[in-house]
């Protein structure tokens, strides 16, 4: 890879007391490039994208995007390369006070990209990206089903037309229908707008379908990498009892914590 | 060995937890002053904390005007001066009862739904999704509440003043006797600018402490709806406790003048 990587992360930690999460964690994303990373419940997937976005603080470790190191950036500059962010929140995080048009283009409005009533006309058009219809936009998020309101969260990480995408476990508590549904969705927006993808999830069919190159996260460090084609001949051990998930293996769940 | 390990750690997490609001109080307020401010919400705030408490806060000076009237009427009645009832009244409720029971009918009315909400977007990432969408939670979230707490306390305070005195007459003159112009000139005739201002003072402080104890608890939770329970408790006590503290204080602090 000679250009240089939308995001690169390099030697990341981030402990909570005592239990470290991340522990020296290298990773590429490249541009237009959709990465997957997969891992058990509570390796630090959530916290690896949380330290990208900025809302986490890691303990040590770099950070660049566009070759910008954010690490330690002043909260002014930080905020100006976190627009070329969406993100798509596990449980859609929409705000329950707001009508959906609002969600959707409240990042254009905060950002004084758009006046309220341009930012409904394009909340609308996002919506339609996503396959809903204008008289969603009045609703209220607890009046949509589970599936219409990750519709709306993806109208709304994609709503300012962000340069770089990231989905937190976006097929969980969705039916496998749905969950392919919104996997299409996801590949046919990042596709139509050239943007750059960074996922984590542990939904093996959604890993496959949205990426092109899958890292495998295991006790803090990316132990495998490759492109999706060949995470089935990966001969990682944790690799192979992960994607067919085996409770037999080198992977040992922590029961007790 | 155990049990200075416990009154150790009891203490340790006290200061921490000093030390976090103090942080989170300076910040809080420094945001009230910079902008990007949030007219529609900060109004919103204020008809929510203002207006919407105001019957709570009528019905409760209402009464405790009522009940001063008959009890200092009977402390008076001993020592035959019964005169100086309107006059008591009127202290009490600008001095103490109006601020200190407002601002406990508003902790319990207004801290604990904050602490619920906030806790609650907390908990459900809405507060991270504030973050990516180019927006600070400090400013969008805390900021507005905090101001419409410190404007709009002293506002209810002076109208409950105004209705506690009423709630006086009315037993004064119907069931104690008094004649009525009497009353209400032995009202005004003792009552100094300084006895409202003091009250008024007072009230903002405790608007100050209602809204911070409820944006403070709520931002902090962790862990799902428990968290967010225990939050809500944790707003109203410590509101309640901080008033009772803060009122003897400020009155130290008024006397000393």
């Amino acid at each position: 890879m000679s250009e240089t990587p939308k995001i690169r992360v390099r030697n990341l930690k981030k402990a909570f007391g005592r239990k470290v999460v991340l522990d020296g964690l290298d990773v590429d994303v490249g541009v237009s490039e959709s990465l997957v990373v997969i891992g058990g419940s509570g390796t630090g997937k959530s916290v690896l994208i949380k330290c990208i976005l900025g809302i986490l603080k890691p303990d040590e470790g770099s950070i660049q995007i566009d070759g910008e190191e954010v690490v330690g950036m002043p909260a002014r500059e930080r905020e100006r390369v976190n627009r070329k962010f969406g993100m798509l929140f596990q449980g859609g995080a929409l705000f329950d006070s707001l009508p959906v048009w609002e969600n959707v283009g409240f990042g254009l409005i905060a950002a004084k990209h758009a006046t309220r009533p341009k930012a409904k006309e394009i909340a609308i058009a996002k919506l339609a990206q996503v396959g809903l219809g204008p008289e969603v936009a009045d609703l209220f998020p607890s009046e949509l089903s589970g599936g219409m309101q990750k519709r709306v969260a993806l109208a709304r990480a994609i709503a300012a037309d962000p340069e770089i995408i990231f989905f937190d476990e976006p097929t969980t508590g969705l039916d496998p229908i749905m969950a392919d549904v919104i996997n299409d969705l996801i590949v046919k927006i990042t596709g139509e707008v050239g943007a750059t993808g960074l996922s984590i999830t542990h939904d093996m069919a959604s890993a496959r379908k949205i990426a092109d190159r899958i890292a495998m996260l295991y006790q803090g460090r990316i132990i495998w990498a490759g492109p999706t084609g060949e995470i089935d001949r990966s001969g990682n051990p944790y690799v192979e009892q992960f994607i067919h998930g085996r409770a037999e293996g080198p992977i040992k769940m922590a029961v007790q914590v | 060995m155990k049990l200075l390990q416990i009154i150790g750690r009891v203490f340790i997490a006290f200061l921490a937890t000093t030390g976090r609001l103090a942080i989170f109080a300076v910040s809080a307020l420094s945001h009230c002053v910079r902008p990007p401010f949030y007219p529609r919400i900060i109004l919103r705030q204020m008809i929510e904390v203002g207006y919407f408490s105001l019957p709570v806060v009528g019905l409760t000076a209402v009464f405790a005007g009522m009940v001063m009237a008959l009890q200092t009427y009977t402390g008076t009645s001993r020592f035959s001066a019964e005169s100086a009832v309107a006059n008591i009244v009127v202290l009490a409720l600008t001095r103490e009862l109006g601020p200190v029971l407002a601002g406990l009918m508003v902790a319990g009315r207004v801290g604990a739904a904050m602490a619920a909400e906030i806790g609650t977007m907390r908990v459900t990432e809405q507060i991270d999704a504030l973050t990516t969408l180019s927006t600070n939670p400090m400013k969008y979230m805390v900021a507005p509440r905090i101001m419409a707490g410190i404007l709009m306390l002293p506002i209810m305070v002076f109208i409950a003043d105004i209705i506690g005195v009423f709630g006086g007459y009315i037993v004064g003159v119907y069931s104690l006797g008094f004649n009525p112009s009497n009353y209400l000139q032995s009202t005004w005739d003792f009552l100094e600018v300084e006895d409202v201002v003091s009250g008024l003072v007072k009230a903002a402080a405790f608007g100050f402490i209602v809204t911070l104890m409820g944006c403070f608890h709520g931002y902090q939770s962790r862990g799902g709806a428990q968290g967010v329970g225990a939050a809500t408790t944790n707003a109203v006590v410590s509101a309640s406790i901080l008033i009772l503290s803060f009122d003897y204080v400020l009155t130290e602090m008024f006397f000393a003048k």
